[in-house]
């Protein structure tokens, strides 16, 4: 019987993170393809409604460590309760989501369980002995393939988008509590927080996304955008170059130096489809992509595409989107 | 107060990049190289740290003879000393390997503040600040946007998050901070600084020095390797609407109602 895959959540004041969903996803996917059974793990203090969400997905194992001393994120505490659920259970391999808060304890807890580390993780294969993990490289201008030697367990973070939240199969997940042996030793004081420059806009939420990219030729033909946008009651976002050139705030920028989406659809005008972008938005459920160039990226990664100038199109597909909502 | 400095010369990724042979990483001939840019923002930061308390700044890297170039780059900025970690056995490892070395390297010059950027442009795994604290037994924080090194032998330390939010927290000193390009203005080295830094103090250290079998650590020592690179592969394409704008446009509205279901 293969070692079991440990899945570690994420959640903040108690409600499960998005990406939290995907690491399930991701967790199911490794064990179906292992031979293994899955099993979760979730910190913190005051988590009955996650645990009760989490407990609807089909894992082997629930476990649960609460403990005041996790009540708010910190390295130290964390990863020396990781330590003592990856002792007891014996992963193969830990799926954790790739946020900010994974990659500020990731190397720390590789070091403390002397795992393999294998970070931002976009998809995996069979070899013949064992799997290959597909991660960026060189700013996304590659993609490599890691292997992990002798049969070490492993650590892999998986990046958003790259396994769909939908995928994750539901069942029934029985929840064990973890008892620490030792309390958890917070090693950081948390003085508090600040917004950084004013009003920020969280498209991770955001169920539909009309975005502008350099192709929009200037920023004061916008409106096109805005019309679809309102259109279709979506939110406005931008590839780099849109925001570069001041014609979008900086906090509606996609991609790898921006916000990482996943809307039920994306709508990419005039974007040519830089690795950079597609990372932020390649987990969309349906992608429209409307650009000049035929043999732009962005077409492979889209559902639906228009070849021909955004000015002509975008003001025909509000027209029939509105003319479709009165019929 | 002495502060490490952990830099890492990668390729500079805006030039055109080919793939080496055996297809495990780019062909390095040709490819400029550059001081990684979250490194750079770790070097100023230590130096403003160090003017404020008349504190000496070391500067580390891992990597081959042609590394030395950074390093040098480094002392012209203004750093005191630098060590290199200059062996073949350590080459080829990953950040669990890289952190280890440079662990052993800090412990022997008595450090107490590591700064090193958030993550290298080349690899970008983020995570050997984090194996060096683990291996030191020290704190530390990822993405860190500010730093003041309070009386108390703490650091108030300001972290980005996620969705444009920054966490203010306080750590123990010593300790290993990971800093995020973006937070200071790097200084150029002047002519003086390049001309200083040619009598600096460049020393080799190597896997023996650092009490590192050469089977555990470098290529030898990593539990991952990477078996290939390549340039991302293009997907299953999009339908393409055929037709004038106005026909597409109303194909485009039917398909995401009846196919796509996202209207």
């Amino acid at each position: 019987m293969a070692n079991p895959v440990l899945v570690v959540l994420q959640q903040r004041e108690g409600g499960l993170h998005r990406m939290s969903r995907e690491a399930i996803a991701a967790g199911q996917s490794v064990a179906e393809t292992l031979g293994g059974s899955v099993e979760a793990v979730l910190l913190g203090e005051g988590l009955d409604a996650a645990v009760e969400e989490v407990s609807a997905f089909a894992l082997a194992k629930f476990h649960v460590v609460e403990h005041e001393a996790l009540a708010s994120y910190t390295p130290g505490a964390y990863v020396g309760a990781l330590v003592e659920v990856v002792d007891a259970v014996q992963p193969s391999v830990v799926v954790l989501p790739h946020t900010y808060q994974t990659v500020d304890f990731l190397g720390l807890l590789a070091q403390r369980v002397d795992a393999a580390l294998v970070p931002e993780v976009t998809g995996f294969e069979s070899a013949d002995d064992g799997l290959l993990w597909e991660r960026p490289v060189l700013g996304g201008k590659l993609t490599s393939k890691v292997a992990v030697r002798g049969g070490a367990s492993v650590l892999v973070s998986v990046q958003s988008g790259s396994f769909s939240a939908d995928g994750a199969r539901s069942g029934e997940a029985p929840v064990e509590r973890f008892a620490l042996s030792a309390d958890p030793e917070p090693d950081r004081e948390l003085l508090g927080t600040e917004e950084v420059g004013g009003d920020q806009v969280d498209l991770s939420q955001a169920g539909m996304i009309v975005a502008v990219g350099r192709g929009i030729g200037d920023g004061e033909k916008m409106s096109v955008a805005e019309d679809l946008a309102e259109a279709l009651g979506a939110e406005l976002a931008a590839s780099r170059p849109v925001i570069d050139n001041g014609w979008l705030p900086r906090d509606r920028q996609i991609g790898s130096s921006g916000q990482t989406v996943s809307p039920k659809l994306y709508v990419a005008l005039g974007i040519s489809g830089a690795i950079q972008h597609l990372v932020g938005m390649k987990g969309s459920k349906t992608v429209v992509a409307i650009n000049r160039d035929p043999n732009a990226p962005i077409f492979s990664v889209a559902d639906y595409g228009y070849v021909g100038d955004l000015h002509e199109f975008t003001p025909a597909f509000t027209t029939a989107l509105r003319e479709a909502a009165d019929s | 107060m002495r502060i490490a400095v952990c830099i890492k010369q990668v390729p500079d990724t805006e030039a055109r990049l080919r793939l080496r042979r055996d297809e495990r990483w780019i062909d390095e001939e040709d490819v400029p190289f550059v001081i990684n840019e979250s490194d750079e923002y770790a070097l100023e930061e230590a130096l403003q740290l160090a003017e404020a308390s008349e504190g000496e700044v070391v500067v580390f890297t891992l990597g081959p003879e042609r590394a030395k170039e950074a390093l040098r780059k480094a002392l012209a900025v203004g750093a005191d000393r630098a060590v290199h970690l200059r062996d073949d056995a350590l080459e080829g490892g990953d950040a669990s390997t890289t952190g280890a070395a440079l662990a052993r390297a800090i412990e022997r010059e008595e450090c107490d503040l590591v700064l090193t950027g958030s993550q290298s442009d080349d690899v970008g795994f983020g995570a050997t600040g984090g194996v060096i604290a683990g291996h030191l037994g020290w704190p530390h924080a990822w993405l860190v946007m500010g730093v003041e090194v309070e009386e108390e032998g703490t650091a108030r330390v300001v972290r980005e998050m996620e969705s444009g939010v920054n966490e203010i927290v306080r750590l123990r000193l010593p300790a290993v901070l990971e800093i995020q390009a973006g937070l200071n203005h790097p200084r150029y080295a002047s002519l003086r600084g390049i001309m200083q830094a040619k009598k600096k103090e460049l020393s080799e250290v190597g896997a023996s020095d650092l009490d590192l079998a050469p089977e555990a650590t470098g290529a030898a020592g990593a539990l991952t390797e990477v078996v290939s690179v390549g340039f991302p592969e293009s997907g299953e394409g999009a339908e393409i609407l055929e037709g004038d704008a106005e026909v597409a446009a109303r194909q485009l509205v039917e398909r995401l109602r009846r196919e796509a279901k996202v209207l």
